[in-house]
């Protein structure tokens, strides 16, 4: 058993130091998937914050085998923030959505400068292909299917999965 | 198994995406439970997913104020439907419960009062009836106080005759409309088989003639009766004969008997 398993069963047992341990790993992600969909950063903190206690409350529904629990708290922050977007305030106020990806937010984010991973990931992305920003943004922040990104990107199911795989791997080249 | 081309087929990148199936998923779990190298590498994909859309998010919260923001308890994070009584329900079920009490005890209330509302419109009619009783009572009497006072009125007093001297009747003769008002207040009811004849009498001869009988009388109150009398009737007498009445009077049976004084 990992350190990361030992902390998940103790959150779903309610031990609210594991919860803040993993509160801390995640929450920042978190809050950056949102943000990336909601593109307001007062509804992506209370959503943010939604999504953490949803995740408290049904901690138990959490396993292990269905996949990592990184990506279990990933998708219902997806589902949180689409959610929001289908709501009829959000849309009216936000009608003039600028069609940024995360590349676009990341590069233009002043805070990185402070970030030690500042540097890696300016780089990243700037030197990220077009290919690149589409998959990754359709497979982990807008929770797109291989199936559906395929149909969005034109290409085939099987180049998404390798291209995908391309493109992680330059990312982990510059920030691991 | 081939580990390297697995890793290379790019499944564990969609892995940490959240893009496999549920069977896949557990197929996934299951190698990595098998391969070290497998699990590590999911690690890295997913340490490098994490700092990536971190880099997103323009500033973080930590996790005190995010504490702070669920305010119910220190301790207990999991405390996010406070178990406040909920008062509103509450109250909401208390007001539901008088009220259908309430309605009820009006509903009873309403059919005892009906109830008493029924007795006393009975009592009403009931008194009503008496009211009208009387009024009759009044009005014939009234009538006949008028009839007796009227002037052209002549009143014969009717004295007991032999073993009855002590009955007595009086007539009361309106010549005008040829009726007389027999005040029998005097005589006894009429035994069973009986019945009470009254009789117009003209003396020089004596001729007897029938005014009828009184068939009601026993159970009339005042004991007073108008008559039809068009004779030029200078005595009355009253007779007790068989049911129905004689031709004749019985002179035995002669209770009462008056003469008229003098003929207007």
């Amino acid at each position: 058993m990992t350190d990361l398993d030992t902390l998940v069963v103790q959150f779903q047992n309610k031990n609210q130091v594991a919860f803040k341990k993993l509160y801390d790993m995640y929450s920042k992600s978190i809050h950056g998937v949102v943000y990336n969909i909601v593109k307001d950063t007062d509804i992506a903190d209370e959503l943010m914050q939604d999504v953490f206690i949803k995740a408290w409350n049904k901690a138990d529904t959490y396993s292990s085998k269905k996949g990592r629990f990184f990506t279990w708290i990933l998708n219902i922050a997806r589902n949180t923030a689409i959610d929001k977007t289908r709501s009829k305030a959000y849309k009216q106020s936000k009608q003039n959505l600028n069609s940024d990806y995360f590349v676009d937010i990341i590069t233009s984010n002043d805070n990185l400068d402070t970030s030690t991973d500042a540097i890696g990931i300016k780089k990243f992305v700037t030197n990220l292909g077009k290919k690149c920003k589409e998959v990754i943004e359709l497979l982990y922040f807008k929770g797109f299917t291989q199936k559906e990104a395929s149909e969005e990107l034109q290409m085939p199911i099987g180049t998404v999965k390798t291209r995908n795989r391309n493109c992680i791997q330059q990312l982990r080249d510059m920030v691991l | 198994m081939d580990i390297k081309a697995y890793i290379e087929s790019g499944i564990l990148e969609l892995y940490v995406a959240g893009q496999l199936t549920e069977k896949e998923n557990q197929e996934v779990y299951d190698l990595l439970q098998k391969y070290p190298e497998l699990l590590q590498e999911v690690l890295e994909i997913e340490a490098a997913v994490v700092k990536l859309t971190a880099a997103v998010s323009p500033h973080a919260i930590d996790f005190d104020s995010f504490k702070g923001k669920l305010g119910h308890t220190d301790t207990k994070v999991v405390d996010l439907k406070p178990k406040k009584p909920n008062w509103i329900s509450y109250t909401g079920w208390a007001a539901s419960i008088l009220l259908a009490g309430g309605l009820l005890w009006t509903l009873n209330n309403k059919n005892e009062i009906e109830d008493q509302l029924q007795t006393v419109e009975i009592e009403k009619q009931y008194l009503e009836i008496q009211i009208e009783d009387a009024r009759t009572d009044l009005a014939a009497t009234k009538t006949l106080l008028d009839a007796i006072r009227d002037k052209d009125i002549l009143a014969v007093p009717l004295g007991g005759q032999g073993d009855y001297a002590s009955t007595y009747a009086k007539v009361y003769w309106n010549k005008a409309d040829n009726t007389i008002y027999l005040d029998a207040e005097g005589l006894p009811d009429a035994p069973e088989g009986k019945v009470w004849q009254v009789w117009s009498l003209t003396l020089n001869p004596l001729t007897p003639t029938s005014l009828g009988t009184i068939d009601d009388f026993n159970t009339d109150n005042n004991k007073i009766f108008a008559i039809a009398n068009a004779n030029e009737s200078q005595a009355f007498g009253i007779t007790l004969e068989p049911a129905g009445g004689s031709a004749s009077p019985t002179m035995e049976q002669l209770y009462t008997l008056g003469v008229v004084e003098s003929t207007p």
